[in-house]
């Protein structure tokens, strides 16, 4: 047993108003540079849709991830004899049209504009190029809110019957937040023939060393998510950090911190390096449960000092014994991994959506036979649908969470009635009353630290005298600023 | 992965990793807010480095209310946190900036004239100079300027304005104080004291739901998203509240894990969708008929089929359906006439203000008189006014009827505008009256009746809920698309919850329904099914209407400093739907409403909406500006001159001069010389564009700006009868146009001066919100960046400079004549009892009783600016929604701790420094003053008769001042001046003061009005609530003989911006669709060759929108969705149809006043700003869209 600690995020899709806060207190903060204009760690899909880069999804174009090959697990991208293919072309690379070409407008025309016979506009310009642009053709976040696109949410891959999102009756519409999911597989990591990218022993997170890397971006096609990305002035990867230098002193990440829908949980999980690799031999729709098993509980003493030999600190064990991803991910079974078919073994976890009833359009708009709330079945959105992106197709396990969130809020409902408590709606679900009481306060009035169990990093063994004299002087190099 | 791989902390160096944590680096973190017109209030942490400002980030140290309810943090959504671009980027306004033209014309003008007064008026009463810049507007050619030279300009056109013109002609348009308090009170304290125009907002934006004033006499009042969370049956109804509440929303989504259940009623499968557990796609515009089947429904079932005990007692304690309504005969059937009054019967004759006071019948059919009507709010026995069943003549306990079922009936007409005329029978009684005998009925048997609900009774009553008649589950199938059965279990559900829950049903409602000409009755409708559950007045409960952050919370005294009250009342304020829909000249190419909106016979009432107005503004119903078409201050020289020498006599001289038609109200030739506005001041507003409804109409009349895309027909003439026709309309009316601004939007590309202002992280301001209780401040991370200013040190020069020009041109006090409507919330709302118009003869005109009031004040220019910079002896004096306290002893306290400034011998507390302007507002507010919340509650107690000081009792230590709100949002108080309570941790909740206190609502009744007996009322048949469908579009002048692809135009509030703001942010354009879009239905598109991204033109007889496509199924067939406020200064094209720029969505829109929305001086239907009057409704609007090219 190699028993290790990972920060990880549990996203709750049935919270998620697709605002994109996230995405801009995180591209405030990382990623408002030159080169870095069309990068977006975190970002916001509607699906169905076909996201950002477009069609990511999709490894039959972009070969990214792993395959489980016999006994062994490959890199798509590799063939079978395990040589990349070429050191110096990268057929599977999203292009900038995948990506989109970042542009800016000339305001300054508003200002300068000589008097005319038409009122002035400011013109739209490549941010890469400098040029005009004839028409903007693309952004990061293009097909925002276009459920019933036959352009975009049509070619969604989960989607089994394009017709579903044509149909005003039918159709429906859930946001995806995304980072890099700090994986325990990280395809990036094994690609990169500089040794660039590792992942961090105390917390998981999976980094991009900008002095090592030399910017061969094996690591953009070999990860299934696009979650890797290339600076064009740098010519060097970047990807999202996990906020490091945030979680490092106990603060939960940016894009958690903005979560103004509440979705985000951070927190520690236990887990056993030793057997992740079997784990994800696992045929596609037995990966959940594979997931769950690598994930250790962290009451279990045996675990937790197989965790102190590999140097996990009683205050991580703590913060591992208290943290709502553990709850959500292991003991409740609610949050899922996204498409943990591309075998990297993301450590973001996703619970599943709620949505509306079914309805039918015939003279009127007619709403499907159902109770107070609707029944599993009835939703909208299809269960095959959520299957494919958050189960490798195993539908029962999405199932199961969604019949655990109606049951929550059927239980409840009772209570707040002033009924007498129905615990049978929560068994039925695989729930019992602690377990509705801890969901329902990490749902709801469980605040900020209740969502977020980060445990500060101690640095007190790297000669932190001497490191709190040289603060802030460690690194000296020219900023921006007054060049 | 091969675990080498894994970095152990000693296992590789990793230094580099110090370039992200520089990265993070920061040097100070200061709490500010957005002044942006959201409703969100948050609190932000501005995080600065090396004086720069780098990022924001949500605060997250809010209060935590009582533990049951899930805290505010992180409050703050997707556009505020983009904020921190717009402080360096391209498009922040650096410098002062003035038209080319007009400058040029200026320096030249200064060099002949030593008097910048003189230098001005020889501009623009120069046709051929005034043209010169006023013709170029919007077209380029801005030049720098200096501040000392353009602040000169601007003050020189003040001074000249009123001297030739009167003060009246300077306005000033600034929305939504509570967003920035500060920054708007500087300019309405400016213009205050000049004289001004402060122009309103909220009606205007049409965020002001008329229902609200009608049904509860509040302007709006609404639980605190909070409380969203105590409700356990939630409907979203023209309310996305994730896309416009984005940081309220996770209030909604919690509240389902309670297990609250959510309906969304929408047209369109929008954001709001996906928490709902029913998506009910009703017909945009015509979500009334189905809140009209949702009240039959339940009236059948828990109303007439059995009784719930708890809705019977809530109906006869807190809602107006035992009173009695007399019924009168003609043709052979009864009429819905007026609420018996107390004056008619013998017994209760001689109560004072016995014609205000309203009758119920005992259950043995005596008539009684409750207290509580409006009569008692204004009698001088106190302790009367409260919600007690007790009859005020004997005292006697009163055991109130609310039917008269089982005796005699009579046959009564109801008329549906879309159904047609019905006889119903409706039980009644017969009254002896001073008068003889009188038939009535009580307000729930009429109710019972319009509604459909039979009892037994006989006429044209619908047979069951699958008989096609008003207002069954059926009948609601063709308004609404929604399948009878889909809405017979939803209104099951409904009343189901509210007894189950003791009203616990809430209705979130926005825009989407509040826009339409029909928007009050939609309202009413929606209003009735909650009262019907109990469901009004509690927390988790009620109408919860998000439209505008109309909540200052401490409203007294920033009013008090706002509009300069502690030196000049009254103030002169505006409704601006009626001044726009004049002035703007939108009212020539509008027809009579007859044909849209039909009386039932149009007697003794003006048939354009345009005479109404002016009917409205003679009869003191509503204000206007300019108020004559003579200068009030030349008025006053006049009336000395004619001998007049007191007040009264200055006032009785113009009653005389108006009542011959020597004076004429202004209104009645608004485009007649000298009678429009002149110099139009803009601050924190985009007035130009974003809050110009018939914008092109703007651009054309008010601007003059030559790329105007109206294409309309007067069609006016003849059609107005009071107000005077001029073939020709002026253009461009506007002599001086001055826009405050951070950014080049499209009203600063149109203006003539632009002021480079200070954004909201480079000043201290205060800023509150309904959607929660805290106060929170706006603060300065950085220094005003290059030449900008906070508006409040802006005006302060600006002030100065008048005050040393008018040494010369104003050197004395002089006195002014301020016409101001009969208003809410004072006797004047009891003034008249009957319709008489004094123009007709009907009646003498008597300032304040059947005409405006006429104050008379004094103004001092030369001491303008030390006003403006100090509080006035009046601050200590203090009232709001007709509750007052004294705080006197504040102002001496204040004066000791303070700044001061002294001049003419005295000394005041000095204004100069924003944070002392926070500082006193929140000394003298009871809401952050808990000493002064107690003693409001101890004047209200009086009146009303009941204990209610106990209420403020805990709280009386109680003070919030700036320091505080810089530390940590703060929790404002329980004060009467708000119906809600927030004791305790309690979420606020509106009304819970009334039924917890039997405190009565500020209506006739003093209860929730379900009935409006005005007679106006009746004549529209909107006595009773009522459904009418959208406007019909043949009737509309907006596509008539247009082919092709013609839609319903809908411009609900978008996910990328906030208003306008944000909109041309690179940050939401790089995540939207980079500039202006229509959503289409893909099929309606493909029937046009549409295709997603295409340009398009967007185009009606109103203006012309160049644009691109965006196509999706969520959109429904039949409309057209531009999400509200684009710019037109982002890559915009010419359209095909003019050559000429297209415009923003307000190019396609133009208004149409509600008449029953202009009446005044009769209890809730009494004006107050921003409170009362027609609103500026935009969504029944029809457009052709068709491919740009080809």
């Amino acid at each position: 047993m190699d028993v290790r600690a990972q920060l990880v995020m549990v996203f709750n899709l049935d919270k998620c108003i697709g605002c994109h806060a996230c995405s801009i207190s995180c591209k405030n903060i990382w990623t408002d540079r030159k080169g870095a204009e069309y990068m977006w760690w975190n970002n916001v899909e509607t699906k169905p849709g076909v996201g950002y880069p477009k069609k990511w999804e999709d490894q039959k174009v972009f070969k990214g991830g792993w395959v489980a090959d016999g006994k062994n697990l490959r890199l798509r991208a590799m063939g079978k004899g395990g040589t990349l293919l070429s050191m110096f072309f990268q057929p599977n690379m999203p292009k900038l049209e995948d990506y989109y070409e970042p542009f800016d407008f000339d305001y300054g025309n508003l200002y300068g504009a000589k008097e005319g016979n038409d009122q002035p506009v400011a013109e739209v310009f490549s941010q890469i190029s400098g040029e005009k642009m004839a028409e903007i053709k693309g952004g990061p976040n293009w097909d925002d809110d276009l459920s019933g696109s036959p352009l975009y949410a049509a070619e969604d891959i989960n989607l089994d019957d394009r017709k579903i999102i044509e149909e005003y009756d039918t159709m429906f519409m859930q946001y995806l937040p995304r980072i890099c999911n700090h994986c325990l597989n990280p395809a990036c990591v094994a690609s990169c023939p500089s040794r660039a990218i590792y992942k961090r022993g105390e917390d998981g997170v999976v980094l991009v060393d900008q002095n090592v890397c030399k910017g061969w971006r094996f690591c953009t096609s070999a990860c299934p998510y696009k979650k890797v990305y290339f600076n064009w002035n740098s010519g060097k990867a970047e990807k999202c950090i996990f906020c490091f230098p945030r979680t490092e002193t106990g603060q939960c990440n940016a894009c958690a911190h903005s979560c103004v829908g509440r979705i985000r949980y951070v927190g520690v999980l236990l887990y056993d390096a030793e057997q992740v690799e079997q784990a994800l031999l696992k045929p596609d729709d037995q990966l959940v449960e594979a997931h769950r098993a690598v994930i250790l509980d962290p009451r279990d003493e045996s675990i937790r000092d197989a965790a102190r030999k590999n140097g996990v600190s009683e205050q991580w064990l703590e913060a591992a014994e208290k943290s709502p991803v553990y709850a959500l991910v292991k003991e409740f079974g609610l949050a899922l991994p996204l498409h943990p078919e591309f075998r990297t073994m993301p450590m973001a976890y996703y619970i599943p959506s709620l949505s509306p009833v079914l309805s039918t359009l015939g003279d009127t708009h007619e709403l499907a036979e159902h109770g107070t709330f609707p029944a599993l079945e009835k939703l909208r959105a299809p269960i095959g649908y959520l299957a494919s992106l958050l189960a490798g197709g195993n539908r029962e396990v999405v199932a199961s969470v969604l019949a655990k969130l109606i049951a929550l809020r059927g239980y409840m409902r009772g209570r707040n009635l002033n009924e007498p408590a129905d615990e049978a709606i929560l068994k039925g679900a695989g729930l019992d009353e602690a377990a509705a009481g801890r969901l329902y306060r990490l749902f709801t009035i469980g605040g900020h630290d209740e969502r977020n169990i980060i445990p500060p990093q101690q640095r007190e063994e790297q000669d932190p005298h001497t490191r709190k004299g040289a603060s802030g002087f460690g690194i000296l190099k020219k900023t921006g600023r007054g060049r | 992965m091969s675990r080498e791989r894994i970095h152990d902390d000693h296992s590789a160096d990793r230094s580099w990793e110090e370039f992200y944590r520089n990265r993070w680096q920061y040097d100070k973190v200061v709490r500010s807010t957005h002044g942006v017109n959201c409703t969100g209030s948050c609190s932000w942490m501005v995080h600065v480095k090396d004086g720069i400002v780098g990022w924001e980030l949500q605060a997250k140290d809010y209060p935590q209310f009582d533990g049951s309810i899930p805290n505010h943090e992180p409050r703050g959504c997707t556009r505020g946190i983009s904020y921190s671009w717009y402080l360096y980027s391209p498009l922040r306004v650096k410098y002062p900036y003035v038209r080319g033209a007009l400058i040029d014309l200026w320096r030249e003008a200064r060099k002949r004239h030593a008097d910048p007064v003189d230098a001005w008026a020889s501009i623009v009463e120069n046709p051929e100079s005034r043209k010169a810049y006023t013709g170029k507007r919007g077209m380029g050619g801005f030049r720098r300027g200096e501040w000392d030279e353009i602040v000169e300009l601007i003050a020189a056109s003040t001074i000249h304005t009123a001297k030739k013109y009167g003060p009246d002609r300077v306005i000033g348009f600034t929305p939504i104080p509570a967003m920035s308090m500060i920054s708007y009170a500087a300019g309405t304290r400016f213009l205050q004291l000049f004289g001004g125009v402060c122009m309103s907002f909220y009606d205007w934006y049409c965020d002001l739901p008329p229902a609200s004033p009608q049904v509860w006499g509040e302007q709006t009042d609404v639980n605190e998203s909070a409380d969203w969370y105590n409700a356990s049956y939630i409907v979203l109804c023209g309310s996305n509240v994730p896309m416009t509440r984005t940081p309220d929303s996770h209030f909604l989504t919690e509240a389902r894990y309670r297990g609250a259940k959510v309906v969304v009623m929408s047209p369109d499968y929008n954001i709001a969708t996906k928490f709902a557990d029913n998506w009910l796609p009703v017909e945009q515009g015509h979500d009334g008929a189905f809140w009209m089947a949702m009240n039959h429904v339940i009236l059948k079932e828990c109303y007439a089929d059995r009784q719930v005990p708890f809705f019977q007692e809530y109906a006869r304690k807190y809602t107006d359906l035992p009173f009695l309504v007399k019924l009168e005969e003609k043709d052979g059937v009864l009429k819905q006439g007026e609420f018996l009054r107390a004056a008619e019967l013998e017994r209760s004759a001689g109560l004072e203000h016995a014609d205000w006071t309203l009758c119920v019948a005992n259950d043995t059919g005596e008539v009684r008189i409750p207290k509580g009507s409006l009569g008692s709010r204004w009698s001088k026995e106190e302790g009367n006014w409260n919600l007690d069943m007790t009859d005020l003549v004997d005292g006697a306990p009163i055991d109130c009827s609310l039917s008269f079922l089982g005796g005699e009936t009579g046959r009564v007409r109801f008329r549906f505008e879309a159904d047609g005329d019905v006889i119903r029978e409706v039980p009644v009684r017969r009254v002896t009256t001073k008068n003889g005998d009188v038939t009535v009925t009580t307000v729930f048997d009429l109710l019972m009746a319009q509604f459909g609900v039979s009892r037994g009774l006989g006429g044209d009553y619908p047979k069951d809920y699958n008989s096609d008649k008003p207002f069954t589950p059926k009948w609601q199938e063709k308004y609404t698309g929604i399948a009878a059965a889909s809405m017979l279990k939803i209104a099951r559900e409904w009343a189901e919850n509210g007894e189950k829950s003791s009203g616990r049903n809430m209705i979130i409602v926005g825009a989407g329904i509040n826009h339409w000409y029909h928007n009050d009755l939609i309202y009413r409708a929606a209003i009735t099914s909650l009262i019907l559950t109990g469901s009004v007045g509690r927390n988790g409960a009620g109408l919860a209407h998000y439209v505008g952050q109309e909540k200052v919370v401490p409203l007294a005294p920033w009013t008090s400093i706002a509009m300069a009250q502690d030196w000049v009342k009254p103030s002169r304020l505006q409704n601006t739907p009626s001044f726009w829909y004049i002035h703007s000249d939108q009212w020539r190419y509008d027809r009579t409403f007859v044909d849209y909106f039909k009386p039932e016979t149009g007697e003794n009432m003006p048939l354009h909406a345009a005479d109404m107005n002016a009917k409205a503004v003679r009869l003191g119903w509503l204000p206007f500006a300019p108020h004559f078409n003579d200068s009030t201050l030349r008025l006053v020289e006049a009336a000395k001159a004619a001998g007049a020498q007191t007040d009264d006599e200055i006032r009785a001289w113009l009653v005389g001069r108006l009542k011959s038609g020597d004076t004429r109200f202004a209104i009645e030739d608004p485009d007649g010389a000298g009678n429009s506005p002149k110099v139009w001041f803009i601050w924190r507003a985009n007035a130009i564009s974003a809050s110009a409804k018939g914008h092109e109409f703007f651009l054309k009349h008010v601007i003059g700006a030559p790329n105007a895309n109206c294409t309309a027909k007067e069609v006016a003439k003849g059609q107005v009868k009071d107000l005077v026709w001029h073939d020709k309309a002026p253009e461009g009316k506007m002599d001086l146009v001055v826009d405050l601004n951070f950014r080049m939007d499209t009203s600063t590309l149109y203006s003539d001066i632009v002021l480079p202002a200070a954004t909201w992280y480079e000043k201290s301001d205060l800023n509150s919100t309904d959607m929660h209780s805290f106060v929170n401040c706006m603060d300065a991370a950085v220094p005003p960046s290059w030449e900008s200013k906070p508006d409040w040190k802006t005006f302060s020069l600006i002030a100065k400079k008048v005050s040393e020009l008018s040494a010369k041109h104003l050197p004395t006090p002089v006195k002014d004549i301020i016409a101001a409507p009969l208003l809410h919330d004072t006797p004047g709302e009891i003034a008249q009892r009957t319709v008489k118009d004094w123009k007709l003869g009907e009646c003498e005109p008597v300032p304040g009783k059947t005409m405006p009031n006429l104050a008379i004040v004094e103004r001092d220019y030369v001491n303008l600016y030390n006003r403006f910079v100090s509080v006035g002896p009046q601050m200590g004096h203090l009232s709001a929604h007709g509750v007052s306290w004294e705080a006197d002893d504040v102002h001496e306290k204040l004066l000791q701790e303070m700044p001061t400034r002294s001049w003419n011998g005295r000394s005041f507390i000095d204004l100069e420094d924003e944070k002392v302007v926070a500082d006193v507002i929140l000394s003298f507010a009871p809401e952050t003053n808990g000493e002064l919340a107690w003693r409001a509650y101890r004047n209200l107690e009086k009146r009303v008769g009941k204990p209610l000081s106990e209420i403020a009792a805990g709280s009386r230590d109680l003070r919030i001042n700036w320091e505080d709100i810089t530390q940590k949002p703060r929790r404002f108080v329980s004060t009467p001046v708000w119906s809600g309570l927030v004791n305790n941790g309690r979420p606020y909740a509106p009304y819970t003061l009334n039924v917890e206190h039997g405190v009565p609502w500020r209506t006739l009744s003093g209860r929730q009005s379900l009935y409006l007996d005005h007679p106006y009322y009746g004549q529209f048949h909107e006595g009773l609530p009522t459904f009418k469908p959208k406007l019909n579009p043949a009737l509309l002048d907006e596509t008539e003989g247009e082919t092709g692809l013609v839609l319903n135009f809908l411009t609900p509030h978008g996910k990328w911006s906030i208003h306008s703001t944000y909109s041309d942010n690179l940050r939401m354009l790089t995540l939207s669709r980079a500039g202006q879009v229509v959503w289409l239905n893909p099929e309606d598109a493909a029937g046009a060759g549409i295709e997603d991204n295409e340009p398009i033109e967007v185009y009606n007889f109103n203006g012309v929108v160049v644009c691109r496509a965006v196509l999706s199924s969520r959109i429904p067939k039949g409309t057209a969705f531009m999400y509200h406020a684009p710019e037109r200064t982002l890559n915009i094209g010419k359209s095909n149809r003019t050559g000429k720029r297209g415009g923003v969505h307000n190019s396609l829109s133009r208004i149409r006043l509600k008449p029953t929305l202009m009446l005044g001086g009769y209890a809730q239907f009494s004006y107050y700003f921003n409170y009362w009057g027609p609103t500026g409704v935009n969504r029944d609007c029809y457009v052709v869209v068709r491919k740009l090219r080809g």
